[in-house]
């Protein structure tokens, strides 16, 4: 069935993936498909990212309408901002890996926050290096085990913590397996204005599934503890007058109304968790930590604060597009300029 | 053989004969005592005076007390390059004193402060013992500003001692303070009573003066970082990524300076966004994101930050991105000697990446080739899509240049093979048997057409990637598509040979010795060929300003007996490079690389040249 600017979902896919069959990060790649359809997004209008990795293939097997860019490793954040701030009317979405953000291109990570470069950034986290055959990455659990390198002394980096106290203001964390639940929150970081951050455990069938692997398909299915129940209501939905906004009180539900008008509505389930609060989603996160519980969905919201772009006066003219008009002052000019200099 | 003559013999002080508007004056300080102020507003004034001048700056890397020495030379045959030798020494680092006294010529002149109670050990200088403190204190000047004022003491002994007119000295220091009265009032009381001082106390004994001349009449000062700076303005720079080091950062703070020049005249809005990275990585893969998805960029670095970008700079070569990196070089390896000059990049940045990788890169040989290379990088960036590197370096960059001024580009911008729009794209495809393909040589001269993202047209885009790829841009691991798609690369890169800035040659084909050198060597050449011609050693001069190497680089080579190949770096780099790419014999190339960590001199040039010439 087409969406509403005529295209079939099937539209929306890219070339045949060639990662491991049972892969997490294909099902990601079909929620972002699905995503897209449903959001009826113009392809021409989306720029794809990715870093080095498994992770980082994906983006070939997805949005195949879309320009797409395979940069180096862990330094896909500053070609998306770069690329952003030449084009600032394009939607741009990034993947990577838990080795390509967590290690390699931790900095780049942490500055694309900062900066608060308009992408919504997945990072496909299966605690594992793939394409190089099976080494630990900085999110294995401690005490991990691996078949060649044995166990993982090291305590392992919380890619949504890091993002919350770097200035994030959109942090969710998922589960590959759960595929409603990443589908809507992909429809909301695509909504929201500015880094939206994904961490989605997304099994490794081949190096990380054991059932003790707490990134595993086993382990997801049967621990994974949604903080809400979510849904997301397209630009047009009004709220109903009892409903609690971003601007309420918190009862164990809200409605938190997305830049582009668009709402995703979050009913708490068996506790009380406010994304509204950054104390209080870094407290959950190192619960979560403490007690080894895998605890998913929005984690943390705020008002987007502007992004890159917006904290310089720029003309409203993407940089990419101004002519040689706007380019290139007039020789009076130059001969202004030299007079000054003799 | 023939006698060594680079300076005239300093005539003694009996005789007094004169020397006028030919010699150097060194400054020797303490870094952070606010000596670069008065030195600009000697410089500023000999200007103009439409005296010929130029300055080095020879300072530590260091914000405070390390020591600085500061050389200017006025000559009034138009001679910029640095000299050895400087018969004016002002003397105001004790730390140093013993040590800039001793290289002062016989002959020469010692400008010193009369508190230190130094002494007048040389009989064969002139000492001038000058009341700094008294001069200062007589001033009223606030405390908060009296250490950084009190070098305008020696600018107005210096202005009585050699004849610089008291308002044009004024002049140069309303200048220097941007046109600010306040400053300028305060300190031009300071020069005003040092030179009223020395009027009434000095007698003079040394035979240098200036005088007026009318040689800088349309002439600008101006660093070659701010020249490359105004230069990427007129090229159309709208992205700036970069992280500062030294001595690349002036380059940026160039394109903050000036960019209201590029401001939108109805919003008042920029059009130029800057934005400082968290290191190298980030600011050139900030560059490539932008000028992939259309935008004209630039980073500017040194040595240190351009070994960090390799990789990105090969995924730029093989994905075919557009983007401008300037280097301007610093003494290496390694952290180096972050404040001294070199050429020695020269061989990394033209084959920076791992595998096979030629980039292009730009050689200036003065401010006006940093202006001209400012804009025409970019186009050539996007013609050619690649990165272009464009080396200056230290002496270049941050030091003053007397310069013509800079001309308008005599060509519109040159945006290269870019759909930029549905309508380019559906008009080449028509044309084209209704495909597109990213990588796919069209017009068999190795550049392919790209499109940018947000093309609205369902075949507008393509997959970049530093992977393997066939021309329609798909993923492949085939023997036969990587040695097509590098090999096209290849081709396209060796096409640019006869199509970069060419060489400048001074080349008459009687003469057998020739000089082959780029960048910033080539003021110090044009004087030592001067010398060595009046010796009666007649040269031809090559200056390369590109690489790949023009085709007549290698003709220059071999139509001469003997070439000597200056360069200043260790291991003679361009040399190298020449021997890299020929077979035929170069025996007769003799490699002159210095790499002594200071601007290169006629002398040295002409010492080397003789000694080989003449035996």
């Amino acid at each position: 069935m087409a969406n509403a600017i005529g295209l079939e979902r099937a539209d929306y896919k890219g070339a045949q993936s060639t990662l491991c069959p049972g892969c997490g990060h294909d099902s990601i790649s079909n929620q972002i498909i699905s995503a897209a359809y449903d959001l009826n997004l113009n392809m021409t209008q989306v720029i794809k990212f990715s870093g080095i990795g498994c992770s980082s293939k994906t983006p070939a097997y997805f949005l195949r309408g879309s320009h797409g860019f395979n940069a180096v490793h862990g330094r896909m954040p500053s070609v998306a901002t770069g690329a952003t701030l030449a084009n600032s009317n394009l939607t741009a979405i990034g993947v990577s890996g838990d080795g390509d953000t967590g290690s390699i291109g931790f900095g780049q990570y942490k500055h694309l926050i900062r900066r608060n470069v308009p992408i919504v950034y997945i990072i496909e986290n299966n605690g594992v290096y793939g394409l190089t055959k099976g080494q630990f990455s900085a999110t294995s659990d401690e005490g991990a085990k691996l078949k060649y390198y044995g166990i993982n002394d090291l305590p392992p980096i919380d890619l949504c913590l890091e993002a919350i106290v770097g200035g994030c203001t959109f942090v969710a964390r998922s589960f590959s397996g759960d595929a409603k639940q990443v589908q809507t929150l992909i429809k909301a970081a695509v909504a929201h204005r500015g880094t939206a951050v994904l961490d989605i455990i997304s099994p490794c069938v081949t190096f990380n599934n054991a059932p003790d692997s707490t990134k595993g398909y086993d382990y997801g299915k049967e621990n994974e503890i949604p903080l809400h129940s979510i849904e997301y209501m397209p630009k047009g939905y009004v709220p109903a007058k009892d409903e609690i906004t971003v601007e309420g009180d918190y009862e164990g539900t809200i409605s938190v109304k997305m830049h582009d008008g668009s709402y995703i509505k979050l009913k708490a389930i068996d506790n009380n968790h406010d994304p509204r609060s950054r104390e209080q989603a870094i407290n959950l996160l190192e619960k979560g930590q403490r007690e080894s519980l895998f605890l998913t969905g929005l984690i943390y919201y705020e008002e987007p604060r502007p992004t890159l772009g917006e904290t310089m006066e720029l003309v409203e003219t993407p940089l990419a597009h101004l002519g040689d008009e706007a380019l290139r002052p007039s020789a009076q000019t130059l001969a202004e300029v030299m007079k000054s200099f003799a | 053989m023939c006698a060594l003559n680079i300076q005239p013999e300093l005539q003694t002080q009996q005789s007094m004969q004169a020397v006028v508007n030919d010699f150097a004056l060194m400054v020797a300080t303490k870094n952070g005592s606010g000596s670069q102020t008065s030195n600009e507003v000697l410089i500023r004034s000999l200007f103009r005076m439409g005296i010929p001048v130029s300055a080095k700056n020879l300072f530590p890397s260091n914000i405070k007390g390390l020591p600085t020495w500061y050389t200017i030379r006025a000559s009034k045959d138009s001679y910029i390059a640095r000299r050895e030798t400087t018969e004016i020494g002002v003397v105001m680092n004790q730390d140093t004193a013993a040590e800039d006294i001793a290289n002062l010529p016989s002959g020469g002149v010692c400008i010193i402060p009369a508190d230190w109670k130094w002494g007048q050990s040389r009989p064969d200088i002139t000492y001038y013992e000058i009341p700094v403190k008294e001069t200062v204190a007589k001033s009223e000047i606030p405390s908060e500003f009296r250490d950084r004022i009190s070098n305008m003491v020696y600018v107005g002994v210096c202005a009585y001692l050699f004849n610089m007119p008291l308002d044009i000295v004024r002049k140069a220091l309303l200048d220097t303070f941007n046109g600010k009265e306040k400053p300028t009032a305060m300190n031009f009381g300071v020069i005003q009573n040092a030179y009223d001082w020395a009027s009434a106390n000095v007698t003079k004994a040394d035979p240098f003066r200036f005088e007026t001349l009318n040689l800088t009449e349309g002439k600008i000062l101006i660093t070659g970082n701010e020249a490359a700076a105004l230069g990427a303005l007129f090229g159309g720079i709208t992205i700036a990524a970069w992280y500062p080091i030294t001595p690349s950062t002036s380059m940026i703070d160039g394109i903050l300076d000036h960019k209201h020049i590029r401001k939108d005249p109805v919003t008042g809005k920029d059009t130029v966004a800057i934005v400082q990275a968290e290191d190298e990585l980030s600011a050139i893969g900030m560059i490539i994101g932008a000028g992939w998805a259309g935008a004209r960029a630039l980073t500017s670095t040194s040595g240190p930050g351009i070994s960090l970008m390799a990789e990105f700079t090969g995924l730029a070569y093989y994905a075919e991105i557009p983007c401008v990196i300037w280097d301007i070089t610093r003494m290496g390896p390694s952290t180096g000697l972050p404040t001294r000059t070199s050429q020695g990049d020269l061989l990394f940045i033209h084959i920076l990446g791992h595998g096979d990788t030629r980039q292009i890169v730009l050689l200036p040989g003065s401010v006006e080739e940093c202006f001209e290379f400012g804009w025409r990088g970019f186009d050539i960036a996007e013609q050619f899509q690649t990165p272009v590197f464009v080396m200056s370096d230290l002496d270049l960059g941050m030091n003053i240049w007397m310069s013509d001024q800079f001309s308008y580009p005599d060509q519109p911008l040159n945006r290269g093979k870019v759909l930029t729009n549905k309508e380019k794209l559906e008009a080449f495809m028509e044309s084209h048997g209704g495909e597109w393909y990213r990588y796919r040589d069209y017009d068999g001269d190795g550049i392919t057409y790209r499109t940018i993202p947000g093309v609205d047209h369902t075949r507008a885009a393509y997959f970049t990637r530093g992977t393997g790829h066939t021309d329609m841009g798909t993923y492949s691991e085939r023997g036969d598509d990587w040695m097509k798609g590098l090999g096209r690369i290849t081709d396209k890169i060796n096409s640019t040979r006869n199509q970069l800035p060419q060489p400048v040659t001074d080349w008459d084909k009687d003469k057998t010795i020739g000089i082959l050198s780029f960048g910033s060597n080539d003021p110090a050449i044009v004087e030592a060929r001067n010398i060595l011609a009046a010796q009666g050693i007649q040269t031809n001069y090559m200056r390369v300003r590109a690489l790949p190497l023009a085709d007549s680089v290698h003709e220059f080579i071999q139509t001469h007996n003997r070439v000597y190949v200056l360069e200043n770096n260790f291991d003679g780099q361009l040399a190298q490079l020449v021997r890299m790419e020929t077979d035929k014999s170069t025996q007769h190339m003799t490699s002159l690389a210095l790499g002594d960590t200071l601007p290169m001199t006629a002398h040295w040039i002409v010492s080397e040249i003789t000694k080989r010439e003449t035996h």
